[in-house]
């Protein structure tokens, strides 16, 4: 992962409208996104993530990330850049409010924009193990939108 | 969960008998009304697992089985090297030796009721917990290498903690044929500030008086006694084991039509035991398994500081100190000959039965102390490993309430703020820095971890010895 501290997200863009949702697993958390491309799908499921932990409005876009996977798989590439991103939120103690994620054939490539967690200001409830491949799938609906969802080990 | 689909065994064993691609048949302990109220998805998780190559006798759930990864949690399988058996990433889950251990204080409750409140916030302070929190030790990687490798014993000779406790902790402290070199960079980057540390979700420390004993001779073998207080820790091998966890299940899941394995579904991972992959994932996980350790270890030096300061020259001795998410490797009779097997316990604590070479001495004539815990602000159980235990389960138990609920809906149902009043007022101290956290964890969102034990107990898996209610709970 790449880290340029400082860079806020370019303004000039508006950022998607993004909806994700959670979904009950007896032990955990399951994430879905919906977007109009893969890409976007994976992004809202980034954010869906991020709100298991904080509220994703909470987090200031203080530092930029980008990073990247590869596989022909949409779901393992699901699995692959969740996980990218658990790994970096454990390791640095990173929150991530805001990503921008574009996939063509099987190259992932992704920005994430976030901060440090304060842990009075964040509230963090719960850190995240991994995503898993319980329920992990990618689609494309009848209407065009893609989803993109999986369950989370907390 | 149906439970016409079950033969009855008796009044807490259910067998689903082999059928399609099962391979041997499921058993689920449980009495009728816990089987009933169990999520259909066990009963399907456990015949899957009965799929899997190799495996012998039958795939088991414990009494507090619920959804899992592929395995049900709360589930155990044995798997045969000789016979093409598989060890599966899944099957020990992401938090690699999650566990609890008891410490025996000596203290009765009123020396503690004293000065509960200051004991509680001093807990909490010495006590890294919850996201974003930070151990005090920071290991390079040569000192990582020897913690892989050495366990609890390798944090008794950093000084944390004594010789005395490691022949009360599971494989003395130090689990063989770790290979650190298995473990990825990382996995190492990811424990470099967690050593020591609490984590979040079902983790806790607990300070908890004896309320109830059942079985006095085994409890007085155990040190417990009823009106005194001792301290429960639960948690796991950390940012390591979650990342080991992590990365094997993604390579087995790729690697299994290559090994000739069908997967009913992708996150029953597995690779046989003899095969590259299989061996270093074996590798990785015995060193995840030494991760837990050392941390519960370092977790108990902590405690014992805070101890020391509020009641000078009291002394903490383990009880024991049991792991629930592991694969070992061990011998059991089954089929009327003693074999050599990998036995998973994924949320089920190992229950050796009396007169075990494994036990230490002060222990070997009474069984192996199971420690169940339960809900956040409800008892925990000590319970001991059982003869019937081999015949039954491979010496398992329980390990603990199991949850009922998902986080989502309990959530949707409590609030931090007014669970940790209700407590309070029941007498329990709750220290957390998340009251969402709170939520999630809140006890109606848990099984009846008693009627859960009460299962246990009747099945044969284990017998109850001691009842504790939690007075401080610090959660991450």
């Amino acid at each position: 992962m790449q880290t340029r501290p400082g860079e806020s997200p370019d303004t000039s863009i508006p950022a998607p409208v993004l909806r994700w949702e959670h979904f009950p697993h007896e032990a955990d958390m399951g994430v879905r996104g919906y977007g109009a491309t893969l890409g976007e799908a994976f992004a809202a499921a980034a954010t869906a993530m991020t709100a298991i932990v904080t509220d994703p409005a909470v987090i200031e876009a203080r530092e930029h990330f980008t990073f990247d996977c590869a596989d022909p798989d949409p779901e393992l590439l699901l699995y692959d850049f969740l996980n990218v991103l658990v790994l970096e939120m454990a390791v640095e103690g990173r929150l991530f409010g805001r990503f921008r994620v574009r996939v063509e054939a099987g190259n992932l490539s992704a920005e994430a924009w976030g901060e440090r967690v304060e842990r009075l200001r964040h509230q963090p409830a719960v850190e995240i193990k991994g995503a898993t491949f319980t329920q992990l799938a990618v689609w494309q609906t009848e209407q065009g939108p893609w989803v993109a969802q999986c369950v989370l080990d907390i | 969960m149906d439970i016409n689909r079950f033969t009855r065994l008796s009044d807490t064993a259910w067998k689903l008998e082999p059928t399609g691609p099962m391979r041997v048949p499921a058993i689920i302990y449980a009495d009728a009304d816990l089987l009933a109220e169990m999520d259909g998805k066990v009963g399907e998780q456990a015949a899957n697992v009965a799929a899997l190559p190799g495996i012998v006798g039958a795939s088991y759930a414990m009494p507090d089985a619920h959804w899992g990864y592929g395995f049900p949690i709360g589930g155990v399988a044995a798997f045969d090297a000789n016979e093409g058996g598989v060890v599966s990433a899944g099957g020990v889950g992401f938090d690699v030796s999650c566990g609890v251990r008891t410490l025996v204080t000596g203290l009765a409750r009123e020396a503690a009721e004293a000065v509960k409140w200051d004991l509680a916030d001093a807990l909490f302070a010495a006590i890294p917990a919850g996201m974003g929190s930070t151990g005090a030790i920071r290991l390079d990687d040569r000192q990582m290498t020897d913690m892989l490798v050495g366990g609890a014993a390798w944090a008794v000779a950093e000084g944390y903690g004594e010789a005395a406790d490691l022949e009360r902790i599971e494989e003395h402290g130090e689990m063989a044929g770790a290979e650190p070199g298995a473990v990825s960079k990382q996995a190492r980057k990811r424990q470099r500030k967690e050593m020591g540390t609490l984590g979040s979700g079902n983790h806790y420390l607990e300070v908890q008086r004896v309320v109830e004993v059942y079985d006095p001779d085994v409890a007085h073998a155990f040190d417990l006694v009823e009106g005194e207080i001792v301290v429960s820790i639960h948690c796991g091998s950390r940012g390591l084991g979650h990342q080991i966890g992590t990365e094997f299940l993604r390579e087995m899941v790729v690697a299994a039509e290559g090994h000739g394995i069908h997967l009913p579904e992708r996150e029953l991972a597995c690779a046989p035991i003899d095969s590259e992959v299989g061996q270093r994932y074996l590798g990785a996980m015995r060193s995840a398994i030494n991760c837990a350790l050392a941390n519960r270890q370092i977790l108990s030096h902590l405690t014992r500081e805070v101890f020391a300061d509020f009641f000078p020259g009291n002394h903490l001795r383990l009880l024991y100190d049991v792991s629930h998410n592991t694969c070992k490797t061990e011998r059991h009779r089954v089929d009327g000959r003693e074999r050599k097997l990998h036995v998973h316990r994924k949320g089920a604590t190992r229950a050796l039965r009396p007169g075990h070479p494994g036990l230490p001495e002060a222990l070997r004539p009474v069984g192996q102390p199971v420690l169940v815990g339960g809900s956040m602000g409800t008892s925990s159980y000590v319970l001991v490993g059982t003869d019937s235990g081999e015949r039954l389960s491979l010496q398992s138990a329980c390990h603990g309430a199991g949850r009922a609920m998902s986080r989502h809906q309990a959530t949707r149902q409590w609030r931090g703020r007014e669970l940790v009043d209700e407590l309070e007022e029941r007498g329990i101290l709750i220290r957390s820095p998340s009251l969402r956290g709170v939520a999630e964890e809140a006890p109606g969102a848990y099984k009846d971890v008693t009627r859960v034990v009460r299962a246990t107990h009747d099945a044969g898996l284990a017998r109850m010895v001691a009842r504790v209610e939690p007075m401080i709970c610090v959660k991450g």
